[in-house]
């Protein structure tokens, strides 16, 4: 919201002091040369909502701005509005009330602006810890309530009844191991997650990494229905009591099954396990799907050539939060006929496809405050470098960027895939 | 008495809800059935005129009195329990509308007879009364059969054609006195008009129409873009108007209005029986839902059982190239 | 009665709504095996939709200086969530009622509105709020029913209520859009369509931290026996009449299809 709306006042005739003759060291500066004004008082100044902010635990690093700016430049938001970290600092020290602004849902947690600020002012920590307040007191864009109940009720925030949530393993084409029905211990527990569960899109990607990890003889398996939410895009909206919740029940179900490692499909979840569920009682060994496949691709029988300039985004929770920017990589060089080529915007500074920190479930609200989504630049800038293909690996980014792509105009120049279904199709399993 | 069928017919500001012509139609057929005698009730300050337009019923009683001016569900409770308790008709149909919903159970349990709600279906087999209700959205239907011969149904509109129930004869009209209690603790006080709407969606030749599957406000732009395609406005079922999504006045169905447009493309919308009481009567439906058995495909024409957010960027696009 | 002393010179109510659990449609529904329900052990319960509805708006009320607000519910099933989650949004008693015998279905309203009635007048209530209908009326709407054993006036189809002293002033909602200003003189059941807002989200730490402070109250109650009327021959899933021609392929195809067809027949392209 722009501040001058509130904060500029009209000048009050009252305070204009002006001498219509008046001579200066011999020059006549008469009229308006002379006019001043009285100090003014700026009543809209609340002086107490930078405390209520730092004093929440999270909060406290927004007083430590020092309006340097570096965060401005890398703040994807900034790049398609008016926002930033300095600007919200700024805004707060003068008054505005974060807890009930339309500023408060912008931030995608991204955490490009934390990787550049020499004062450490950690936006992944504020706007989690200022939104858990404003949802506790009932104020949050009604599309983001959706999405939150649906969580707590069906444990996905696509509304999907729970037993549904392996049903797309019955098209792979190949067998998915339920572990509830076969009962062994595996070497890798692969959980599957919402969108990739849901989603027919996300389904569809489901599918080439079932066939991919059977070709490669992976021993693996699935929770199957039990599988509920990780929710870490719910913590990082204010939902910190519906992920408590849900890493409770998930840590009970992963204590009934016997696995070496964890392998997950979404970089939200990779972040939760790794991060968040230590302190929930689970500890466990993740790995992202493609860490665990990018060293096995010399394994892979290629059977076609793709022949395809391809992009990769990385995803600011892989990338960024985690530090995993080769393991992608490494996947897409070894498709036979792939072309790799990078984005200005990319590794750590990696641009956002908008979807994290509740961004999936915000769209409608944030639009008014958007020139374009965050998905629809990013597409531009993939066609700008000539890509054919855009590659990603975060279960969001696949429809929101088939989205952009169609409303950018940019259909039949450039698609979609995540890493995964070009893996399958360059082993000529794709059907 | 026992086999006469009595139909509580609905009006507002001189218009006969169509869902009484539906009833009087199918009371007909019952009261045939039973043997009996059909009539309709009327009640109202003025309910002669409207008394005067049931001619499709054996005699019309109507009932005048200053406290059954507006909608008072005491007043016309009593008003109606007492014309029933005097007449004992086999069947009363009443539909299930706002007003039928206060009338209905209140005068089974007046009455002491049993109640049948969301009546989609009604037939006599040897002198029992057999009502189907739609129960669940329309998802599961329960048949059921009534003790003691006599029972309330609550009609669902559009459950029955209406011209059946219209009649250019000249009504037998019967003014009845009202009984000597009509005191209510309750007080009509107003009615509400809408405010005039941006447009009126009953007069349109066209409507795409849109659901709760549209999942997201944002989405909204898939389908406005091929309702500006088609040049025609957008409508939309209760779910979205309760959101905010979607002005009252775009809302189609049982508290929205009904629409009756050549053509009605129904997007992301089951078809739950309040919303397909408002446009089952569109000279052609189209319906595209993700869920193959969404009951929408029942009164559809042209059903697509996909993902609406493949197909309608699809066909707008269609419709522009063929539009130029 | 309700733990609020009224100040003087005002008389705070005491707003009881009832909770039904009704089965989510978001899961397929299966008949059970004799052909004459739902087969209840496959369904998974929910609060009724409207109930929802009735809920904010006696929390509305409440918050406007009306009183105090009590929810009840029948034990089992998702009982002691929806109470929780209900104390959480704001309510001050969350009542479980135990039925002597077999709770009735949601098919049987006339027997939940006899339980319902019992324990209505056991909480002393001077106003009712609750779903105008539920997905399972086949014996009538619950909260005319309600009215007509307690002998209360009644007004269905509400979508905002006012307290006026005594009374509650309600909009009943007709259809295309018009509504009627009624004033019922209390005590009343009211039958929410609708609350004046979006019913409020309950955070579920806050459920959580509920769940660990607050008891729930439990009431024994009658259970009825069946008053209905009705005798269920079969409950079946409507055949699709198969009007619709279903278009099948591609996106484009089925654009494309569609477009043909509408053009033939001369709509609106």
């Amino acid at each position: 919201m722009p501040i001058e709306k509130e904060k500029i006042l009209s000048v009050e005739p009252e305070r204009i002091r002006e001498k219509s003759r008046f001579v200066l060291d011999g020059m006549d500066i008469s009229g308006h040369w002379n006019r001043m004004f009285e100090q003014r008082v700026l009543w809209g100044y609340e002086p107490d909502r930078l405390d209520q902010v730092t004093k929440l635990d999270g909060g406290e690093s927004l007083g430590w701005c020092y309006q340097c700016g570096k965060c401005v430049g890398v703040c994807p938001v900034d790049v398609v509005g008016d926002y930033g970290p300095r600007k919200i600092f700024r805004k707060v020290q003068s008054g505005i009330d974060l807890f009930t602004d339309d500023d408060l849902w912008l931030c995608t947690t991204c955490g490009n602006c934390l990787r550049v600020c020499p004062k450490e002012v950690d936006m992944i920590q504020i706007m989690p810890a200022v939104r858990e307040q404003a949802v506790l007191e009932g104020h949050m864009p009604p599309e983001l309530q959706d999405a939150f109940e649906k969580t707590a009720k069906y444990g996905n925030p696509l509304g999907e009844p729970a037993r549904k949530r392996a049903d797309w393993t019955r098209e792979a084409g190949v067998e998915v191991p339920i572990l509830a029905k076969t009962k062994r211990a595996v070497d890798v527990l692969w959980w599957v997650e919402c969108y990739p569960a849901y989603h027919p899109r996300g389904r569809e990607a489901s599918r080439a990494l079932a066939r991919t990890l059977a070709a490669l003889g992976i021993d693996f398996g699935i929770v199957g229905v039990d599988e509920k939410c990780v929710a870490d895009s719910q913590r990082l909206a204010g939902e910190k009591g519906l992920f408590e919740s849900l890493a409770e029940d998930n840590v009970k179900t992963l204590a009934k099954y016997e696995f070496r490692r964890l392998m997950v499909t979404d970089p939200h979840a990779y972040n939760a396990f790794k991060n968040e569920y230590p302190k929930h009682g689970g500890s466990y060994d993740v790995v992202h799907y493609t860490q665990l496949l990018a060293p096995l691709v010399s394994k892979v029988e290629w059977k076609k050539t793709l022949a395809a300039r391809v992009t990769f985004h990385d995803p600011c929770y892989l990338g960024r939060h985690n530090g995993e920017y080769e393991a992608p990589r490494e996947i897409l060089r070894a498709i036979p006929g792939v072309e790799v080529v990078e984005m200005f915007r990319c590794r750590q500074n990696g641009y956002c496809c908008g979807g994290g920190g509740g961004g999936m479930w915000l769209d409608g609200f944030n639009a008014p405050h958007l020139e374009e989504r965050l998905s629809e630049r990013r597409v531009r800038e993939a066609v700008e470098v000539g890509a054919d293909v855009l590659a990603v690996c975060c279960p969001f980014e696949v429809s929101r960027f088939e989205d952009a792509v169609k409303s950018t105009g940019n259909e039949g120049k450039l698609v979609v895939r995540d890493i995964i279904e070009l893996v399958d199709e360059a082993r000529g399993a794709r059907q | 008495m026992a086999a006469d069928v009595a139909v509580v017919v609905e009006h507002l500001n001189g218009t006969i809800a169509e869902v009484s012509f539906e009833m009087l139609g199918q009371g007909k057929r019952l009261a045939a059935a039973l043997g009996g005698k059909l009539r309709a009730i009327v009640l109202g300050r003025d309910a002669r005129a409207a008394a005067e337009a049931c001619g499709t019923a054996d005699a019309v009683l109507y009932v005048e009195h200053e406290a059954l001016g507006g909608f008072d569900p005491e007043a016309h409770g009593k008003a109606l329990a007492a014309l029933c308790a005097e007449s004992a008709p086999a069947v009363v149909l009443v539909g299930n509308s706002s007003k039928g919903m206060d009338l209905a159970p209140d005068l089974a349990v007046a009455l002491g007879v049993p109640v049948v709600t969301n009546v989609g279906a009604v037939a006599i087999e040897g002198g029992t009364i057999v009502a189907t209700s739609r129960l669940y959205g329309g998802k599961i239907h329960a048949e059921v059969q009534v003790a003691g011969g006599r029972a309330v149904l609550s009609v669902l509109a559009g459950a029955f054609p209406a011209e059946a129930g219209k009649s250019d004869r000249p009504a037998a009209v019967e003014g009845v006195a009202p009984p000597a209690d009509l005191a209510s603790r309750i007080a009509f006080q107003r009615l509400i008009e809408p405010e005039a709407a941006d447009v009126d969606i009953t007069k349109e030749d066209v409507l795409v129409s849109v659901g709760r599957g549209i999942q997201d406000k944002d989405n909204l732009e898939i389908v406005q873009e091929l309702a500006d395609a088609l040049g025609c406005p957008l409508s939309a079922s209760r779910p979205l108007v309760d959101l905010g999504w979607m002005p009252k006045s775009r809302q189609v169905g049982k508290s929205g209005v009904t629409v009756k447009p050549k053509l009605y493309i129904a997007i992301g919308i089951s078809g739950a029986p309040e919303h397909v009481q408002g446009m089952k009567d569109a000279a052609t439906i189209v319906a595209i839902n993700s869920d193959p058995k969404a009951p929408i495909f029942d009164v559809a024409h042209y059903g697509v059982a996909a993902d609406l957010f493949d197909v309608v960027p699809a066909l707008t696009e269609k419709v522009r190239e063929l539009k130029g | 009665m309700n733990g609020n002393e009224p100040s003087p010179g005002e008389t705070l109510m005491n707003i009881v709504v009832p909770l039904q659990q009704t089965p989510d449609l978001v899961e397929e529904l299966e008949i059970n095996a004799d052909g004459t329900d739902i087969d209840r052990d496959a369904v998974t319960l929910q609060l009724s939709e409207w109930d929802g509805q009735a809920l904010e708006e006696a929390l509305l009320l409440k918050e406007a200086g009306a009183g105090s607000v009590t929810a009840v519910t029948i034990d089992g099933g998702e009982a002691d969530a929806i109470l929780f989650t209900a104390l959480a949004k704001g309510v001050d008693r969350a009542v479980k009622l135990k039925p002597s015998g077999d709770a009735p279905t949601g098919l049987d309203h006339h027997a939940l509105a006899r339980l319902l009635a019992a324990a209505v007048a056991q909480l002393g209530a001077d106003l009712v709020l609750t779903g105008v209908q539920s997905v399972e009326d086949l014996d009538g709407q619950l909260p005319v029913l309600l009215a007509a054993m307690l002998g209360w006036p009644h007004v269905s189809v509400v979508t905002g209520t006012e307290l006026r002293g005594g009374a509650i002033a309600v909009k009943q909602e007709y259809s295309g859009g018009v509504m009627a200003e009624l004033e019922a003189r209390l005590p009343a059941v009211i039958g929410i369509q609708a609350a004046r807002q979006a019913p409020r989200y309950a955070p579920v730490s806050k459920v959580r931290q509920i769940q660990k402070t607050a008891k729930l109250e439990e009431m024994p109650v009658e259970a009825p026996s069946g008053e209905a009327g009705l005798k269920i021959r079969r409950v079946f899933k409507p055949e699709i009449a198969g009007r619709a021609e279903i278009l099948e392929g591609e996106p484009a195809e089925i654009a494309a299809k569609l477009v043909s067809l509408l053009k033939d027949r001369g709509l609106a392209i």
